[in-house]
């Protein structure tokens, strides 16, 4: 027993069960790879090499003849990490505060107003800093923002988010938690939609959500009817638009209310 | 003769402490995601449950069992003392200090990330260096299993290897080969995230690689299972192993196909080809053989030890069985939840019928009634028929571990056929919340209501499974006879060289791993712009 190779094409056990499971694997991939795609019909009048590569997962240029379909609005080329502009140094918040004359008309001297515009007052730094590159690039369409934004600097947007991002927020007081509409603790999870609180809450934050609290109602409003009606597309991956498209009046008007505080 | 009984019972003890624990968690789960109770208000709360729920039950239960069970079939399969025993309390110690440094942060809400990590979802690194140590611990059983086998091996040459020593040794090596996906998933792309290195994460690749790892995991949780099949159940019922070979067999099978499946887990995930995908549905296919195999040499034996006990007729032989040994009752029903769920794991890996029932309750259904049924109820047995060896005192309390055996099937029972119906429904898993005055799912209530019923009568059975070993700690002390193994018909006197060893399988399981991940990994390796920015779990701001 101990002269029997195991590893040798004269070992029995060796050929049989090498040339099994080869025989298995190669009609597998015969057929997962040549004959299923050929009878779903994808791709096979292209030939069987390209039919092999996409049964591969090969990612593939588009073949000839085919269109891609392009978005007809700039979409967003702002990258997230985490942790991102976290700990801004006071140098950059100083020049930030000195930056922010110019937006004080709207946005107030200290990041609050009553003009309906946003309240910057302590938003998250990677928000605004999102949103000024998005305005300068043509991703966020407004009529006031966009020229202002056109001449500023990445090292200038910086300085504004980290400006504003240590300035004191403004807090509403809801008596008590019962007053928390469904759809800001809950979602519709039959329509898929995901809580608000669930990237724009306290106990969970997604990495380029707002802080919504304080905002004013017309401009949160506004925004949700934007992104459900695709005015506003600067939101990656459509998060939001699904979101609002699926929301009703009176979600939208809860939700409002709610961040709002009235 | 068991030399170790220190070491072997550390292991099932702290195996079953944390089974305990994380059952707790598992009805609490049940409990407040069903109608019973009002939304709990905050879904992290529910996640660091599932968390903690997963990660000692995947990874610390089943693995303790395994090693615990491992060395004592060495040491009595081999007859000889644990070569090493001082790196199996290394590895213990590394198991134990790695589950605690893993729990900590999921306790603390920092790593809610579910035992399965979906990425980019990043929690603590010390929740995933915690995993690694887990499994780091056992690597080390893995290579004392080897070394024990090749000691004995060098000094009896041309002897067969006693088969739970090699049934135990091919579920080593599998747990060895299948835990590598994972170690690179956490080392080479979660850990350096974790660590803020990196802020973006490959999280096609990560899933491709955790499925390595995921699917076989399965059948290392099933070894210990397999193995008191094999070896116990035709002992314990005074009958005789219906064939030695076939046993070898069914483990090489598991060895070698097991591991190149696992992308049937993916069959919704674009980041492999719909060709891989067949290819995988195939060899999951193909794992239906060992359990076949098992099946039929299980029920041989049984039949044997009936027609000695008297049995007439065809099926006269099943009536005379010792049904009031609770290795029979407990076998008897792990069959049938064994059968029940591999049933429906038919409906899993294939790609059609899958995307009915993907990410839906009916996948958590299955796998409780696999793993928790079937595998557990096992797992039950090994201990009742180990403990007097290792304690040094019998367990007398028959009728309560019946009680116990049948309230455990009940009670998977009812937990999850609801489960599965539910996720026939639709409903979703791995949510925290239902609204069930919705009356879309107004209908789906009344099960998970019975399903929460069902992991009472789990919790009622697990309190009298303590309550037996707890009895048995307080018996007066007898000295138990060596322990013993079923005994084939024909024990072999020899053996072709590939049902002793291992080259030959091993061979076939890296190489099928190559055919069937090979490609998959490299063409994600090689693409640029697959890394998605980590999304920071349970960060403040």
């Amino acid at each position: 027993m101990n002269s029997e190779r195991i590893l040798s094409i004269h070992n029995k056990w060796f050929t049989y069960s090498v040339g099994l499971t080869a025989g298995i694997a190669v009609v597998s991939i015969a057929i997962g790879f040549i004959w299923l795609p050929s009878v779903r019909g994808s791709g096979t009048s292209l030939g069987v090499w390209y039919t092999i590569c996409s049964a591969a997962g090969l990612i593939r240029t588009t073949p000839i003849g085919e269109q891609v379909v392009q978005p007809v609005y700039v979409t967003t080329r702002f990258e997230i990490v985490p942790n991102m502009l976290r700990k801004p140094s006071a140098e950059s918040i100083g020049r930030g505060a000195t930056l922010a004359m110019r937006c004080t008309m709207c946005h107030g001297a200290r990041g609050l107003s009553h003009a309906d515009t946003p309240n910057l007052a302590g938003q998250y730094a990677v928000a605004i800093y999102k949103q000024l590159t998005d305005y300068k690039s043509g991703a966020r369409t407004s009529a006031v923002m966009q020229p202002l934004a056109a001449d500023l600097s990445g090292q200038n947007m910086l300085d504004l988010a980290a400006y504003y991002a240590y300035l004191p927020r403004v807090r509403v007081s809801h008596s008590t938690a019962n007053e928390i509409p469904r759809i800001v603790a809950e979602g519709a999870p039959m329509r898929s939609i995901a809580p608000c609180g669930a990237c724009h809450g306290e106990l969970s934050t997604m990495a380029d959500a707002p802080w919504l609290e304080g905002e004013p109602a017309v401009y949160l409003n506004t925004q949700l009817k934007d992104f459900a009606s695709g005015t506003r597309h600067n939101d990656i991956n459509e998060q939001m638009r699904n979101v609002a498209r699926g929301m009703t009046p009176e979600e939208i008007n809860s939700a409002t209310q709610y961040f709002t505080g009235h | 003769m068991l030399n170790n009984r220190r070491l072997i019972l550390a292991h099932f003890w702290f195996a079953f402490a944390g089974f305990g624990f994380a059952l707790l968690l598992g009805e609490w789960q049940m409990f407040v995601r069903s109608p019973l109770h009002a939304w709990i208000g905050d879904p992290g709360l529910y996640y660091r449950s599932v968390t903690a729920h997963g990660s000692t039950m995947a990874y610390v239960f089943p693995t303790l069992i395994a090693m615990g069970y491992g060395y004592l079939v060495t040491e009595a399969a081999l007859g000889r003392p644990l070569i090493g025993h001082r790196w199996a309390w290394a590895g213990l110690a590394l198991v134990a200090v790695g589950t605690v440094m893993a729990i900590v942060p999921v306790a603390l809400g920092r790593s809610s990330v579910l035992y399965t990590f979906y990425p980019p979802m990043i929690g603590s690194p010390f929740y995933y260096i915690g995993v690694v140590l887990v499994v780091a611990g056992s690597w080390i059983w893995v290579g004392l299993m080897s070394a024990n086998l090749y000691a004995w091996k060098r000094q009896n040459p041309g002897v067969p290897v006693p088969f739970p020593m090699f049934a135990t040794v091919a579920g080593a090596y599998l747990w060895g080969w299948t835990a590598v996906g994972a170690a690179l998933e956490l080392l080479f792309l979660i850990i350096p995230v974790a660590l803020g290195l990196r802020s973006t994460i490959d999280a096609g690749l990560s899933r491709v690689l955790y499925s390595w790892t995921l699917h076989a995991i399965v059948y290392f949780w099933l070894m210990p299972t397999y193995i008191a099949f094999y070896t116990i159940v035709p002992r314990a019922i005074g009958g005789r192993l219906f064939s030695d070979q076939m046993g070898r067999i069914a483990f090489i099978l598991f060895l070698v196909v097991a591991m190149p499946i696992g992308i049937h887990h993916l069959f919704e995930d674009p980041e492999v080809g719909s060709g891989f995908k067949f290819l995988h549905s195939v060899f999951t296919a193909l794992v239906a053989l060992p359990t076949f195999l098992t099946v039929f040499t299980i029920c041989a034996s049984v039949e044997i030890a009936g027609r000695l006990r008297g049995g007439k007729g065809m099926l006269g032989w099943i009536a005379v069985l010792p049904w009031d040994n609770p290795v029979m009752l407990g076998t008897a029903l792990s069959f049938v939840m064994l059968g029940l769920g591999g049933a429906g794991g038919l409906i899993n890996m294939s790609y059609q019928l899958n995307s009915t029932i993907h990410n839906t309750q009916w996948v958590t259904g299955h796998f409780h009634l696999i793993f928790g049924g079937a595998i557990v109820i096992m797992y039950f047995i090994i201990a009742y028929d180990v403990w007097p060896h290792l304690t040094g005192r019998a367990l007398d309390s028959l009728s309560l571990m019946r009680i116990q055996l049948w309230l455990w099937f009940i009670g998977m029972m009812v937990l999850t056929l609801p489960w599965h119906y539910v996720g026939i429904l639709g409903m979703p898993r791995r949510m925290a919340f239902y609204d069930y005055t919705d009356p879309a799912i107004a209908a789906q209530a009344p099960w998970v209501i019975v399903s929460v019923i069902g992991g009472v009568i789990l919790l009622i059975s697990a309190i009298l499974f303590f309550i037996v070993l707890a009895r048995g700690q307080m018996a007066p002390h007898v000295e138990p006879e060596a322990y013993r193994f079923s005994v084939a018909i024909h024990p072999p006197r020899r053996l072709p060289v590939a049902l002793n060893g291992f080259a030959l399988w091993l061979g076939l399981m890296v190489g099928l791993t190559v055919v069937n991940y090979g490609f998959t990994v490299a063409n994600l390796l090689a693409t640029p712009g697959t890394a998605v920015p980590a999304v920071i779990v349970g960060a403040g701001r």
